[in-house]
Order: C-alpha cells, then structure tokens, then sequence
C-alpha cells in the first residue's frame, strides 16, 4: 500500500502551496508518534484534564428492550461532551512541538470548534474557528461557548454556508498562513496525514473499549456500533478491533430517506471521487460536483467520509448502513427516557441502528454503542419538532 | 512546436488572461474570452466550474459559482475551447481544473476529449507531482502539456521533480495564498523565478495576486516570460450583471492598461517614442 492511501483511498489531492505543510506535519507526526515527553504529556491532559478513560456502561433498561448485553461507550461524559477533544488535545499539543503559534478549525455543529477551542485555551494556543454562516445561525449557542472559551469564530457565507465550505476557508486560511499555523482538522478526512492522525488520537476510544468489554466480559463484543459523519468517532472505536473477529457497524445519516436527495449517506449512496484533498466515497453529481447532503444531525451532514472507511467498505470489513432523521429523533428520545442519558443527534442514530438490529444478537450476545457525544446541544431544536412529526 | 511553445518563441513576455467557462453565462462566456483575446491576451486561461474551488480566493468561487448555477458542465467548456479555437486558432488554450472533474470523467476521456476541442494544456490545481501519475499517460498520448505548479514554499528538490514531468510553461505562484487581487506582490518573486530558472528553459509564468499594471512590471522584470491575470478580469464581469457594453468596455481597457506592464519602465531620459511595443 502506498503511504497515505488506504487500499486505493486517501492521498494528497491539494494545490502545490500545501504540499511542504502536509510533507512538515508528517515528519512532525512521525517524530512525536515516538516522543516519550510527547505521549508523557498527551496522557496528562486525557486523564487529569479531559477526564478518560470514559465509563463503558452496561445498560440494564436497554438491554432488556433489546434482548441482548448492551454497552454504551460513553465519550459523552469527556470533558467537551463528545469524543473530538481526543483529537484536538493531540493535535494541539502536536503544534505546540512544531512551534506553531496559532491554531485553527472549521466546524459544522460546533462541536469541533469548541473542542479546538477548549485546547486551545489549555495549551495556550490562540483559535479562530470557520464556521458556515448558517451553522453559525443553527448552532448559536456553540458560537457563544466557543467565545467564551477565548475563540474567534468566523462565520463563512460562501457556496452552501455549512460544514464543506468551513472547510474550504480554513483549507484557503492555512494555505496563506502555513509558517505559524495548524489547522486542526476535525475528522479522519482530508489530505494525508491528517486521516492517520485524527484516526490514532481518536483510537484511545476503541483501546479502552475492548480492555473494558473484556475485563467486564471475559470476552470480545460481538458487534460494534459506531455513527458515520466524516467517521473520526467510528474509526476510534473500530480500529483496535479490525483484527478481531467482531461485527463493526458504521451508520450513516439517512436524512429523509435514501431514495430521497436529501442525506448524508456518503458509503450507501456516494460514488468514488476526490473531495477535499482525498480520495474516497462522494456524494456528487455526473459531472464531479459535490451535492448538497442533509441530515437532522449537523456533525453527520456531510458530502464524503475519510478514506480508511471507504477501504473497510469495500473489503466488507465494516457494514455501513444509515438511519432517518425520524428514526434518530425516536433514538434520541428513547435513550433520554430510557437510560437517562440525551445523546448527541449524532450518536442517536447509532443507537437507533441498535433499536432495528439488535434482536439478531441472541440474550448472550454483546453489543457495544459509542455514544460519541452528548445531547444538550441538540435539546433545543428536537424541542421545536412536534412530537408528532416524527 | 505546439502552439503554446510557439507563443513563447514569438513573444515575450506574454499576457495570460483567465475566465472561468460559463460566468456569467454559457453563451456570454465566449463573448467575454473573445472580448480578453481581442484586447490583448496571449494566451487564455478556461477553469471548469468547480463547486469547492480550494486553491481560489471569493472573486474566483463566485465566479465558479455563478457558472454552475448557470448549468455549465465539462461539455460546456469544451464546447467553448472550440469557439475560442475557431475565433483565434494561434492563441493557445489552457484547461484550469479541480482533478475530480477529471476524475470523474476518467482522465482518458477527458483528454481524449480536451484535445478533440483543441486545448493545448491542462493545469490540475490539486494533483501534485505525488499524485500525477494517474493522469501523465494521458496527456502525452493526446499531445496536451500539462502545466506545472511551483509555489513559493516548495523545496528545491520539490521543484526538480515537479519540472522533470513539466511541459508548455511553469505556473508561478507568486505568494503564499489563494487567488485574488493584492495590494502589492510579496518581495520573494525576483528569487523563485531566478531559482527555478537555473532548473529549466521552460517558460515561467507568474500568477495570483497579479492585479495591476505595476506587478506586471515586477514579475517582468524579476525576469518572467508570462504573467496571469485572473481575480482582477473576473472581478469585471461580477460588477457588470447584464451591462455587455460596460463590461466589455472595462476589460478592454483593464487588459489593455495591465499590458503597459509588459513594457519595461521608460527611464527619464528616454524618449517616449523609442519605447518599444511588446
């Protein structure tokens, strides 16, 4: 396999300017990967700062529902209130070693910006955060978290004004400002290095998960459940458990329906093509041009997904299958009722794969949800819904 | 000797003027990419609309923008190289283009296609040297030269591999950034292209941030064959919705000032009238 692809996938598809950052951050990536003082520190801030490792919680109300052992992977309750402070906490650190001064970020629903944000104020580092224009209207409650926390955020009012164009200015931002900045990406997409790092900070979820599951079990899960956006908190879980003989299961936003445009479901529905600096899985039209995707959850509302996931795709190594918006909300609902636990929109439809799945499992059989991220953020738009409605 | 060697044997330095296919419209297109030729570009400059342009500033997306919510595909802008061949069949053609068009269509279709229309080269702005492979049978079969990328952060070694595989011209990219017009170009440009000079006898041209009659001069005297004019000629058709008199007018006369650049400043001991015309 080349370096940086993954089977055919991945690569370095980004303009000339780019090219000595991504050569500079994978020798640095390289170089700390193997640092002592380096992962000395990164374990600091995990366990003192962010609060790992995160409970694996048998869940006893849903696993009488569901008729099987049910565990939640709780990256809910790190410090942020989703998994993405692995990543940020990594990378940051990661510039802080390179000697960059300056750190920045896009987001979709917020969640990365505040992660960067929350980084970034613990290590010192300043952050400007790209963020659609009209996400930022979506998501105004994490504009003013992300301010709080001492970051700028900058609303981005070009093409469709979400998540791919946040991307595309912080992509124009780093381009212009490589000598002092890192642009912290938030997901295993994009140009290579940045799917191999996103995926090894975000790896911790799945080596404690499988310690868990063990030392509770005695042995593996049967199945992993894992949402699927650009796929950083599903390659977390679903890694260290590649080699296992263990169901791995991404879910992809539904949306409205698969046989409908609006969706995210970019491995169901997309056809292979080059988006943001990588090769992989696109929702795009015949002549090459991304589409406009949708899903009830903003973190999952995304036209590609990282390139390792398309390789696991097409090997069959991981199932990708995708969830409605109804059937999120009905999750999201669910779980709040059910176990005392709001999930993320994100994670609900995680849970949701569960509520249609898991009967197949047998009462012996172990299944294991990563709730990438709590639901708070969420409370007030799924307050807007009629009850009705979905 | 292709046609875009012959330009730079002919003349030199030469104005590179860049459109994107489409904007503002399908048929307006060709009247604008005719309007720079007539005024005075040497060579044209056609990007494919492309829905997340990375690598350009909010001039140049709008414009792709624009374009695709007129409905231009990739059978549009061949469609177009052909007029442009038929109007001025010694002005050479380069394709500017986001690699998942190319992608998409397969590159042996796409160049297949490409030199069916006429083009005389393809400038891939996200396929570096790394990547390029996936295209280079391609472009030799059908004659097209693929124009290189060299920017001012790439490392020497870089800047071999990048002009073993080079054709046609070398892309300067004049500064650390996306596209758009500058207020004055950065001062490193006289030492990239002395750099890269000693590595090739390919043309240079230096493009982004180029908006004024004033850095053409500077890339021309830091000793550039070409210079490419892009944001500032793009920025004309946004301002001119609808109004084809003012528009054309306005890039007639900003090509037209933007070539005095061309010509080396006049020292003030000169006389105006043995000033040459280049």
């Amino acid at each position: 396999m080349k370096a940086g692809r993954y089977g055919v996938y991945g690569g370095q598809y980004v303009p000339e300017t780019l090219m000595s950052a991504l050569i500079e951050l994978e020798e640095t990536y390289g170089r700390v990967h193997e640092d002592p003082e380096f992962s000395r520190r990164l374990d600091w801030y995990l366990h003192e700062y962010a609060g790992r490792e995160t409970p694996l919680t048998y869940c006893e109300n849903l696993s009488r529902d569901l008729g099987c052992r049910v565990y939640l992977k709780r990256e809910d309750l790190l410090h942020g209130g989703a998994h993405k402070l692995n990543n940020t906490l990594g990378q940051a650190l990661m510039a802080k070693f390179m000697g960059k001064r300056r750190l920045i970020a896009e987001t979709g629903a917020g969640q990365h910006g505040v992660a960067t944000a929350i980084a970034g104020a613990a290590l010192d580092l300043p952050v400007e955060v790209y963020m659609g224009e009209v996400d930022t209207r979506r998501q105004a409650l994490n504009v003013f978290r992300m301010e709080l926390l001492g970051a700028r955020v900058i609303p981005v009012a070009s093409g469709s004004r979400t998540l791919k164009d946040a991307i595309n200015a912080a992509m124009r931002d780093w381009v212009a400002n490589l000598r002092d900045t890192h642009y912290l990406l938030g997901s295993c997409v994009g140009p290579h290095p940045f799917p191999r790092i996103v995926r090894d900070f975000q790896s911790v979820i799945g080596e404690e998960a499988r310690r868990q599951v063990l030392e509770r079990e005695g042995r593996l899960p049967d199945t992993v459940v894992a949402c699927v956006g650009g796929g950083s908190n599903a390659i977390g879980i679903f890694y260290p458990f590649v080699s296992d003989d263990v169901a791995l299961v991404g879910v992809e936003a539904g949306g409205e329906g698969l046989d409908t445009p609006h969706h995210g479901a970019s491995l169901s529905r997309g056809s292979v093509g080059v988006f943001q600096g990588a090769l992989s899985y696109l929702l795009q039209d015949g002549d090459g041009q991304a589409l406009e995707t949708h899903s009830i959850a903003a973190g999952l509302d995304h036209p590609s997904v990282g390139p390792e996931h398309a390789m696991l795709k097409d090997s069959g190594r991981v199932r990708y299958e995708a969830v409605t918006d109804a059937e999120a909300l009905k999750a999201f609902r669910y779980l709040s009722r059910t176990e005392g636990i709001i999930p993320a929109l994100e994670s609900a439809h995680a849970v949701a794969y569960a509520l249609r799945a898991a009967g197949d499992l047998g009462e012996d059989g172990i299944l294991v949800i990563n709730l990438s991220g709590r639901g708070d953020k969420d409370v007030a738009d799924v307050a807007k819904i009629p009850r009705g409605a979905a | 000797m292709s046609r875009i060697d012959g330009l730079f044997a002919r003349k030199n330095p030469v104005f590179i003027g860049f459109t994107v296919a489409g904007d503002p419209g399908i048929g307006a297109s060709f009247r604008v990419a005719k309007a720079m030729i007539d005024a005075g570009v040497d060579l044209l400059e056609i990007a494919i609309p492309y829905s997340d342009p990375v690598a350009d500033g909010p001039v140049i997306e709008r414009a792709h923008l624009r374009a695709l919510r007129a409905g231009t595909t990739p059978d549009d802008v061949f469609a177009l190289v052909r007029q442009v061949r038929e109007h001025a069949p010694e002005v050479p053609v380069v394709l500017f283009t986001y690699y998942n068009i190319i992608h998409r269509r397969g590159p042996g279709r796409f160049f297949a296609e490409a030199a069916a229309a006429g083009a005389d080269g393809v400038l891939i702005v996200d396929l570096p040297s790394e990547e390029s492979g996936e295209v280079a049978p391609f472009a030799a079969r059908h004659g097209i030269d693929r124009i290189a990328l060299i920017a001012p952060t790439t490392s020497p070694e870089r800047q071999h591999a990048i002009l073993r595989e080079a054709s046609g011209f070398v892309y300067l990219i004049s500064l650390e950034g996306v596209t758009g017009e500058r207020d004055r170009l950065p001062p490193g440009i006289a030492g990239l292209v002395g750099a890269v000079r000693e590595k090739t006898d390919l043309a240079l041209a230096v493009g982004f941030g180029v908006s004024r009659p004033e850095h053409v001069r500077t890339v021309v005297e830091a000793g550039a064959n070409g210079v490419i004019v892009g944001s500032a000629l793009v920025r004309i058709i946004e301002e001119h919705p609808g109004d084809w008199p003012g528009m054309h007018e306005a890039l007639r006369t900003a090509i037209v000032a933007l070539r005095r650049g061309l010509i080396p400043d006049p020292e003030p001991d000169i006389p105006r009238r043995e000033r040459v015309e280049g």
